[in-house]
């Protein structure tokens, strides 16, 4: 258990949040020409990093907003919060 | 075997105040080589070693631990076993190591403790009573022992269950498979060490692995604290950790880890004689032969490789235990661990090839992997010596999810994901 500091609430306790997974992967721009090979990457392979990951979060009882978080999975230490849309910092 | 346990040899080390018994495993220094190296030493690790040194004639082969044998998800679960999976595929699977784990201590010569005590999944709605019955009937299709209990049989079965009609979420019913049960855990380790160090198997302990070495598509070898060591096949049964081994090889794989709770309660008198889960609720409790109550809890809903888990997590599946058993109100917990599960997207595992030659991951157990290590291990050294899966796994490949032929059991097994 962990404090995360939503972008737009401050801090709150991790429960309120749940967390959407890897972030940074990005939709494919022609679906329809996607062989199988490219929809499994994209839909199930994952790095599931032990370490710095970079992950996207949702403050679900909260604000309801979407937000993107730098964490480290080994000790699950936060080292940055940044918005939607904003470039991921240099780690 | 050389030092056959049985009552013979109990008695002559009772002369002898049980000071001259065998190391029941050798320490031995890795090799420069061997045929094959299995990555990770838990029960699916030890018991891959055991079958491919038994079954498949492969005696050159080393087993590489990063901490102690059975130290890591091994001796961590809450020790459930059953096979009361919904689909085809996944029934096949969970049978075939349901059905070694009934003579495992015999084959083993090892006491596994295994108890077949009976399994009961509750219903708790409409819709979980409808899901279960389901599944009682595809498990007998399956040859597998399945029954509905309404909520007076269960009551009946299991006593302490509280079946008021006017609780939170009231029993409706339930299933029971009386082939499932438990087994004592880190037995299993030890069990299937000895056997395996019988037949040559080097089990290498406190031995990270910290490279995959290949040329073009092939494995040639490891990456150790113990020094590189050469070797053309490797079966990589990590757990929680596959990703990590897997990214040592370039190789990504639809995993996700995350930290699942269990805990145990002070030690009293016998409550309990069966395993009650319940999905609706999250919680499920036996008693272990100390008289602990085991009580499993949820996963985390984030990557995790902490082995903590949060704390919210365990509260929850305690509400859920306290209103279906008031009688463990005033019980204490003694202990609270966390195991780091790697969850498929469908909630299978993966027994499998992979693209590089010589390389092949067992791994995606998720929360439930401990009830299926026997067959586990015996599939995987299947798959590891022929090259090939058995018809058992062959279902539980890594193309799965290219095909997208998935075995989606998420919701489906009764598993309390």
């Amino acid at each position: 258990m962990f404090v995360i500091n939503c972008p737009y609430c401050g801090e709150r306790d991790q429960s309120e949040f749940s967390c959407g997974g890897e972030a940074h992967i990005v939709r494919p721009k022609q679906p329809t020409e996607l062989s199988d090979d490219e929809w499994a990457e994209y839909l199930f392979m994952r790095k599931n990093i032990k370490g710095v990951q970079f992950e996207r979060w949702n403050h679900a009882h909260g604000c309801r907003k979407w937000f993107n978080m730098v964490r480290d999975t080994s000790n699950d230490k936060i080292h940055a919060v940044y918005k939607m849309g904003e470039k991921p910092p240099v780690i | 075997m050389k030092n056959k346990y049985s009552i013979f040899s109990l008695i002559k080390n009772a002369f002898s105040q049980h000071e001259n018994w065998k190391q029941a495993w050798g320490n031995p220094e890795p090799k420069k080589e061997y045929e094959a190296v299995i990555v990770g030493g838990g029960g699916h690790g030890l018991a891959t070693a055991y079958y491919l040194a038994k079954k498949h004639n492969m005696k050159n082969i080393a087993v590489l631990e990063k901490g102690w044998i059975g130290g890591g998800n091994t001796g961590r679960n809450t020790t459930i076993i059953r096979s009361n999976y919904l689909w085809d595929a996944s029934a096949g699977l969970y049978d075939h190591a349901l059905k070694i784990w009934e003579n495992l201590s015999q084959e083993l010569n090892y006491n596994i403790m295994f108890s077949q005590r009976g399994v009961i999944n509750l219903a708790h709605n409409l819709q979980d009573v409808r899901d279960l019955k389901r599944r009682t009937h595809a498990n007998r299709l399956n040859g597998i022992d399945a029954v509905w209990l309404d909520t007076k049989q269960v009551k009946e079965f299991c006593p302490i269950i509280n079946t008021s009609p006017d609780i939170r979420y009231p029993v409706l019913g339930g299933t029971l498979q009386r082939r499932a049960g438990t087994a004592r855990h880190d037995a299993v380790a030890w069990g299937y060490a000895r056997g395996a160090d019988a037949m040559g198997v080097d089990i290498i302990q406190n031995c990270e692995v910290k490279g995959i070495k290949r040329n073009g598509d092939q494995v040639e070898g490891l990456e150790t604290t113990k020094g590189f060591i050469k070797t053309k096949k490797i079966g990589v049964v990590a757990a929680g950790h596959s990703s990590v081994i897997a990214n040592m090889a370039g190789l990504k794989l639809p995993l996700e880890s995350k930290p699942l709770q269990a805990l145990v309660s002070e030690p009293v008198k016998p409550i309990i004689d069966t395993v009650v889960m319940s999905n609706a609720v999250h919680a499920y409790v036996s008693q272990s032969d100390k008289g602990e109550l085991v009580i499993g809890a949820g996963t985390d809903a984030y990557i995790s490789y902490t082995q903590r888990g949060s704390h919210d997590v365990v509260e929850g599946t305690l509400k859920a235990i306290l209103e279906l058993y008031p009688i463990f109100s005033r019980m204490k917990m003694l202990r609270q661990w966390g195991g780091i599960v790697d969850i498929c997207p469908d909630a299978s595992p993966i027994i499998s090839k992979t693209n590089i030659k010589g390389l092949y991951f067992n791994c995606g157990w998720g929360t439930g992997g401990f009830k299926a290590t026997p067959g586990s291990g015996d599939l995987f050294a299947h798959t590891i010596a022929n090259d090939e899966p058995h018809k058992l796994n062959a279902a539980f490949n890594l193309n799965r999810f290219v095909s997208g032929d998935l075995v989606d059991e998420h919701g489906a097994a009764a598993v309390a994901h």
